[in-house]
């Protein structure tokens, strides 16, 4: 074997080079200054680009209501800046609406964000555990027979075209006008999303063992299962992870989407469209908001997961 | 071998379709529940000339229009920062972080800045394609070995000669994976706003209506038009990656 690289298997290193190696290894924890400076740039940008582009959008309207009277650029500015309806409302307007809806309201109330956020939360979330565990299960047959292979591996790709998010609506009607809650068609919809990433990663993953680490389960003479348990399954974790973190974003899109046809009363996806109906674009825009900081921390809580994981199993992380 | 590999996902294809119109005549299922293929199929034929507009609507205007537009720029963005590390890193988090975002959101605001007609689908569907053909060009273009580089820089070849003699045809496996993620999720993204408005015609459209008219095998059989032209849509990239990157390992077997 040719040398390894040290930071691979975290050889220890003498005096300075060992702290860089120490932090190199914390990894997602330790976030420099330098490598922060392009991504605060570019973002800063962006909201320079969004204050002027809001700017530009929403004048037309300001102008209009100035009615042919002369006004200043001040006025312009401050007027486009802070519309009740705005073509484009700015990151304050937003962020505003954003703390008023989920800090000010009642948690009960309908205009509380956190409310509907946990509707779609649960969706979410049971969704996407029904979603794991077919795809693992569709996996482990896949690994296991052939002919599957050959047969259902196209099926699981193809299933993938329909667009069910286009169904969404319809399973929802259908679903609901049978007697069932909301949660579950929305979560039939997130499981169908879900269970396409894991099983092509699972697959992947199952088979992943070193032909040498197969091989020696059958030195052991050890069953199917066994080598299932204690080899494959083990191996194919960091494959699972990678697939759940795409999955859990699948899920939460599912779920919001699911909440678009008018029977839903409460969840993301009704914001959005009740805030498109009545022109509120402040409050599509809080619900998007939202919905971005449920997705970055769903995928954050999978990370997480991934973590403790590799923790238990003695992962150098 | 070749015959094989069609054979085994077609039988299991047909025997499902038969498991399917088996258990919905026998359970005498609704058809507002489920209908039998072969009611989905009379649907497909009677409506044919209602849902070939419909068709023509969502995937020649919007859904081609959005994937070129967001395939297209995500690319020369890629492009771009590759050629400045410091927009590179600026950059790619970002776009990383794009990945966790539900973008299909934006459909409602889409169709309020630019109408119901299939502009505002396209521009959906442009923005929901830009990001993973950003990150996934940005990933080819650093799938470079090190000494293939230092085998161009032997030879003093430019930033350009470069990216175009050795980083593009080495990028294109990963242009490709893009190029596939994005056929599909064109399509989707571009029916789910036609839910948010639409004129009077495409696929998102008729089914929604026909939803709440309870004509569930007009519903079912325009699914079965989308689910068509995907599938034909997501083969076509497939085939001309097979003729492009035929030197790739995973084509040679």
């Amino acid at each position: 074997m040719t040398n390894p690289p040290p930071t691979a298997y975290g050889r220890p290193l003498k005096g300075a080079t060992l702290a860089a190696q120490r932090s190199r290894f914390r990894g997602v924890h330790s976030i420099s200054f330098a490598s922060m400076l392009p991504v605060l740039v570019v973002t800063g940008t962006v909201f320079v680009l969004w204050y002027a582009v809001s700017l530009w959008l929403n004048a037309p309207q300001v102008i209009e209501r100035f009615d042919a009277k002369p006004y200043s650029f001040q006025e312009l500015a401050t007027g486009t800046w802070n519309m009740e309806r705005p073509v484009l409302p700015t990151p304050h307007q937003i962020a505003r609406n954003f703390f008023e809806s989920v800090f000010t309201e009642d948690l009960d109330s309908p205009r509380n964000l956190l409310l509907h956020a946990g509707v779609t939360l649960q969706s979410t979330l049971l969704g996407f555990a029904m979603g794991v565990i077919l795809g693992v299960l569709i996996a482990v047959q896949i690994v296991h027979s052939p002919w599957l292979d050959r047969s259902l591996m196209p099926w699981v790709v193809a299933s993938q075209t329909i667009p069910i998010l286009a169904i969404a609506p319809m399973i929802v009607v259908v679903l609901g006008s049978l007697g069932w809650p909301m949660l579950v068609p929305k979560a039939i919809i997130s499981m169908y999303l879900c269970f396409f990433p894991v099983t092509i990663g699972m697959v992947k993953g199952l088979r992943s063992p070193d032909p040498l680490q197969m091989d020696l389960m059958r030195t052991y003479s050890a069953s199917k299962s066994q080598t299932l348990s204690l080899l494959r399954l083990p191996a194919s974790l960091p494959f699972l992870f990678a697939s759940a973190k795409v999955a859990i974003v699948a899920s939460l899109i599912g779920a919001i989407v699911g909440e678009l046809p008018t029977g839903a009363q409460s969840g993301l996806g009704a914001r959005l469209l009740s805030g498109s109906y009545y022109g509120q674009t402040v409050q599509i825009w809080s619900a998007l908001l939202m919905a971005s900081l449920l997705g970055v921390g769903l995928v954050s809580a999978v990370q997480w997961a991934q973590h403790l994981t590799g923790k238990q199993m003695g992962a150098r992380t | 071998m070749k015959l094989n590999h069609l054979l085994a996902p077609a039988l299991l294809g047909l025997v499902m379709l038969a498991l399917w119109e088996a258990l919905v005549v026998g359970f005498d299922v609704p058809q507002v529940l489920l209908p039998a293929p072969h009611q989905i199929l009379q649907a497909l034929v009677k409506k044919w000339d209602v849902l070939w507009p419909d068709f023509q609507q969502t995937f020649f205007k919007s859904v081609l229009a959005g994937f070129f537009a967001g395939s297209l720029s995500g690319f020369l963005t890629a492009l771009v920062a590759d050629r400045f590390d410091f927009l590179k890193r600026g950059l790619l988090p970002l776009a990383n972080l794009a990945g966790a975002v539900p973008i299909v959101g934006i459909a409602p605001i889409m169709v309020m800045w630019f109408g119901f007609d299939w502009q505002s689908k396209a521009a959906v569907a442009a923005i929901v394609t830009f990001f993973p053909m950003l990150v996934n060009t940005l990933a080819g273009l650093q799938a470079v070995d090190a000494m293939q580089r230092d085998l161009m820089r032997t030879y003093a070849a430019s930033h350009w000669t470069t990216l175009l003699k050795m980083r593009l045809p080495c990028a294109l496996p990963f242009v490709f994976n893009a190029l596939k993620i994005n056929s599909t999720l064109a399509l989707i993204s571009a029916i789910v706003a036609e839910v948010f408005g639409s004129p009077i015609l495409g696929l998102g459209f008729r089914i929604s209506t026909e939803v709440a008219r309870m004509n569930v095998d007009v519903v079912w059989a325009a699914i079965t038009v989308s689910a068509l032209a995907g599938s034909a849509f997501y083969g076509l990239i497939a085939y001309v990656e097979k003729k492009l990157t035929f030197w790739h390992p995973s084509f040679r077997t």
